[in-house]
């Protein structure tokens, strides 16, 4: 087993050197990337404010198929949510040493993938100025307020998590940057602090505070994709009367929130240096991770088509005609094999687990869920549900729009943050190599706990 | 007025499927006597003289009458999607004439059925009013509600426009304004209510609701009045009578001899509008005649007739 972390780099001063770079210094290229981000958000922003006054009729949407890239946008970021901080807290959970440089952003993206998800819903809605009668005339037994009510849960419940265990980097930066940093800056850092100064005492409630939290979050996590899955599920429809979207969506949500994962941590590898911290074994222990959820997922997509195609009720056998051999074939079958079958098979098979072909693998696992997304959106909706036309949906120019700019607005929260914060945890990977050179110290000949997996799911 | 002791048994037809009466908000609307009365004056023949002192005794003595339960049974023998008259089926001009119906949508749809010997026959779909009703039950705000006559009802001030409930109807009965709706001159003076949702608003979602406005003041809905062939019953469970402005019929008999069905019975939904299957009569349709379902917007062309209150004149044909 290779080293997780070079001996050479294994210097906590040439780390914290490398992380603190992007706090400190700008390139061009970062302009260039946000400035592309912006003129994206601000596009969208103009669609939008044309949507509101013209009203959705500027969409593709119709009366038969009443939802389209919003709701897929809305349930694809939801995924993308899940794996985060789930697998954040699981890794904490059982101790992984390998999680330390991953935690830090993993819990990001769920924070900005999760923002992105609760906006599209109400970019969906036919009156988003009424918006406030969620909270005033709210009603439980709608399957809508079981999102209304988790989805902000688990956004804050992320928030808390994410801070939680930035305290202890916040005071470093307020120590160490406070002095020549700008004043908003300064301000958020000691905010940031709360107070903190490393003591005994502090370190022992964030630890119990933390543990709490992720004790939490992973029930909140699992709520949060099933809620989203029996909106559709509560339904009649064929293709969404399913008694496992729950569980299918949670698996779905996993596979493709644990591929952004290595999509982001190549990028942060490759623009911010960071090589020596996140290493080819880390790509290969979040591979093994998705190819896990990728099998769970085939497994899931297997049994709930199995099912409806062997009875083949004369509704589902319309929608599994058009679905597989019909108008959505292509979509199907690309999303299939080149965003299930091909992926998985990648990040499985040895020779291909080199991290090029890792990211290639998770990018086309994304893009793949994302038509899955869309496959499971649009087809049940365009299906006749008495002697009706065919409904027929192709997004327009404003949809096309609003969902390039919620991607782009995703990646500028991540960009904005790691201009802020480090994005390794600092504190958690000094606490590493602390109890490593313990482990040595007491024992010099056993392995150091960054060589042992406690976590299990190493291969 | 008399004490019910003559009051008929319970009807068989919904009794168990019935909105019970406690489930729905207690709000009386109908005096008996004010519904015969409407109904002498509008010339639909009164149902019988049961209209009076049939509530519970409570309420007859407290003199606010009887609470309605309203169905429909749609005669899908006499209905021959008014191709052998040449016109653009009668029920929808109707509909959209009584409520200024925004372009593009249509609440009541005229569907072509095929019978298993390839005749063709039309069937009308309005709104199922179903018990059971899964799209009260998803809204996230209660803007879609039944009211206490057992119609659902949309408050256009407080649907949000999720489309929730357009997910869930299993019959696809609602349309959803995405855009500005066009409001004729005379939509535009009416009062709005959620059981008359004129002037139609953006970003909402419509359906067809039983002309719940015209069935409380004793009327027709507008489609049943407008059918020239008399296929569209309206009936009252609580009464077990119903009538096509023609003649009166004992509902659930008229629905046991005539094999009445519900859509999608098997959802479990209890919809509120039942229908006598089609026979083979041939309606000289043949598969490849188009419907020449493009409704005339009759306030387009003939100018609205508005009566005192604003709301259009609905004389189709009773």
């Amino acid at each position: 087993m290779t080293d997780i972390v070079t001996t050479s780099a294994n210097e906590p001063a040439a780390f914290n050197e490398r992380v603190m770079a992007p706090l400190t210094h700008t390139g061009r290229a970062f302009w260039i990337w946000t400035a592309a981000l912006l003129v994206l958000v601000a596009a969208g922003f103009g669609a939008y404010a044309k949507q509101v006054h013209d009203g959705l009729a500027v969409t593709g949407m119709s009366d038969t198929v009443i939802w389209g890239v919003y709701i897929s946008n809305f349930v694809f970021f939801s995924g993308l949510s899940m794996a985060g901080t789930f697998i954040s807290a699981i890794l904490r959970m059982t101790g992984a040493d390998w999680r330390r440089p991953l935690t830090r952003f993993s819990e990001l993206t769920t924070v900005a993938a999760l923002t992105m998800c609760a906006i599209m819903p109400a970019v969906d809605m036919g009156r988003p100025d009424r918006l406030w009668h969620l909270i005033v005339y709210g009603r439980l037994e709608s399957p809508l307020v079981w999102d209304i009510i988790v989805i902000p849960t688990y956004l804050t419940a992320s928030l808390i998590y994410l801070f939680l265990f930035l305290i202890p980097d916040s005071a470093m930066l307020r120590d160490r940057l406070g002095p020549t940093a700008s004043r908003p800056k300064r301000v958020l850092y000691s905010l940031a602090a709360v107070r903190w100064n490393g003591s005994e005492g502090q370190r022992k409630r964030l630890e119990r505070a933390g543990t709490l939290m992720m004790v939490i979050i992973i029930p909140i996590g699992v709520a949060t994709h099933s809620v989203v899955s029996w909106i559709f599920g509560m339904t009649y429809r064929s293709g969404w009367d399913s008694t496992i979207f729950a569980p299918y969506f949670v698996v779905g949500a996993l596979y493709s929130g644990t591929a952004m994962l290595i999509t982001l941590m190549y990028i942060f590898r490759r623009f911010y240096k960071l090589e020596a911290y996140l290493t080819e074994q880390h790509f290969k222990y979040l591979a093994t991770l998705m190819v896990v959820f990728g099998i769970m997922y085939l497994y899931f997509t297997f049994a709930e088509y199995l099912t409806i195609s062997y009875k083949l009720e004369s509704s589902d056998n319309f929608l599994l005609s058009e679905l597989f051999f019909g108008r959505y074939a292509v979509l199907v079958w690309t999303g299939f094999f080149g965003g299930q079958v091909l992926p998985v098979a990648l990040a499985a098979i040895p020779r291909t687990r080199t991290i090029p072909l890792l990211v290639v693998a998770s990018v086309l696992a994304n893009v793949g869920m994302w038509i899955k997304r869309f496959t499971i959106v649009v087809p049940s909706l365009s299906l006749p549900l008495l002697p009706y036309k065919w409904g027929v949906y192709t997004p327009t120019a404003a949809e096309i729009l609003i969902t390039l700019a919620s991607f782009a607005g995703f990646a500028l929260i991540i960009t904005i943050f790691t201009k802020l914060f480090p994005i390794i945890s600092v504190w958690e990977m000094e606490e590493g190599w602390a109890e490593e050179a313990e482990a040595e110290a007491e024992h010099p000949h056993r392995p150091s706990p960054l060589q042992q997996q406690p976590g299990g799911v190493a291969p | 007025m008399p004490e019910n002791a003559d009051r008929p048994t319970a009807p068989s037809v919904g009794q168990n499927d019935r909105v019970r009466a406690k489930q729905l908000t207690r709000r009386r609307i109908l005096g008996g006597i004010g519904v015969a009365a409407a109904m002498g004056a509008t010339g639909i023949v009164p149902i019988a003289g049961r209209l009076v002192g049939v509530g519970e005794p409570a309420a007859a003595a407290a003199g606010t009458g009887t609470k309605r339960q309203w169905a429909m049974a749609i005669d899908l023998r006499k209905c021959e999607g008014c191709v052998t008259i040449g016109k653009p089926p009668q029920c929808v001009e109707g509909c959209n004439a009584e409520h200024f119906v925004p372009e593009g949508q249509s609440w009541i749809q005229v569907l072509e059925i095929e019978g298993p010997g390839g005749h063709k026959s039309f069937m009308p779909r309005l709104c199922m009013e179903c018990e059971n009703a899964p799209c009260t039950k998803v809204c996230p705000v209660g803007a879609t509600y039944h009211n206490d006559q057992g119609i659902v009802l949309i408050n256009h001030d407080r649907c949000i426009g999720c489309r929730m409930c357009m997910a869930a109807c299993p019959y696809a009965v609602r349309r959803f304004n995405w855009g500005e709706p066009d409001n004729p001159p005379g939509a535009t003076l009416a009062k709005y209510s959620p059981e008359y949702p004129v002037p139609h608003r953006k970003g909402t979602v419509e359906k067809c609701m039983t002309c719940a406005h015209r069935v409380k003041d004793g009327k027709l809905p507008a489609c049943a009045s407008a059918c020239p062939m008399f296929a569209i019953y309206l009936g009252d469970l609580t009464e077990d009578v119903a009538t096509n402005g023609k003649e009166i019929v004992k509902f659930s008999r008229f629905l046991d001899e005539n094999g009445g069905y519900r859509l999608k019975e098997e959802l479990g939904t209890k919809p509120r509008v039942w229908y006598i299957p089609g026979h083979g009569q041939d309606s000289g349709h043949t598969v490849d005649t188009e419907i020449p379902l493009k409704p005339s917007r009759s306030w387009e062309e003939q100018g609205a007739t508005l009566s005192a209150d604003g709301k259009p004149q609905h004389d189709h044909g009773n």
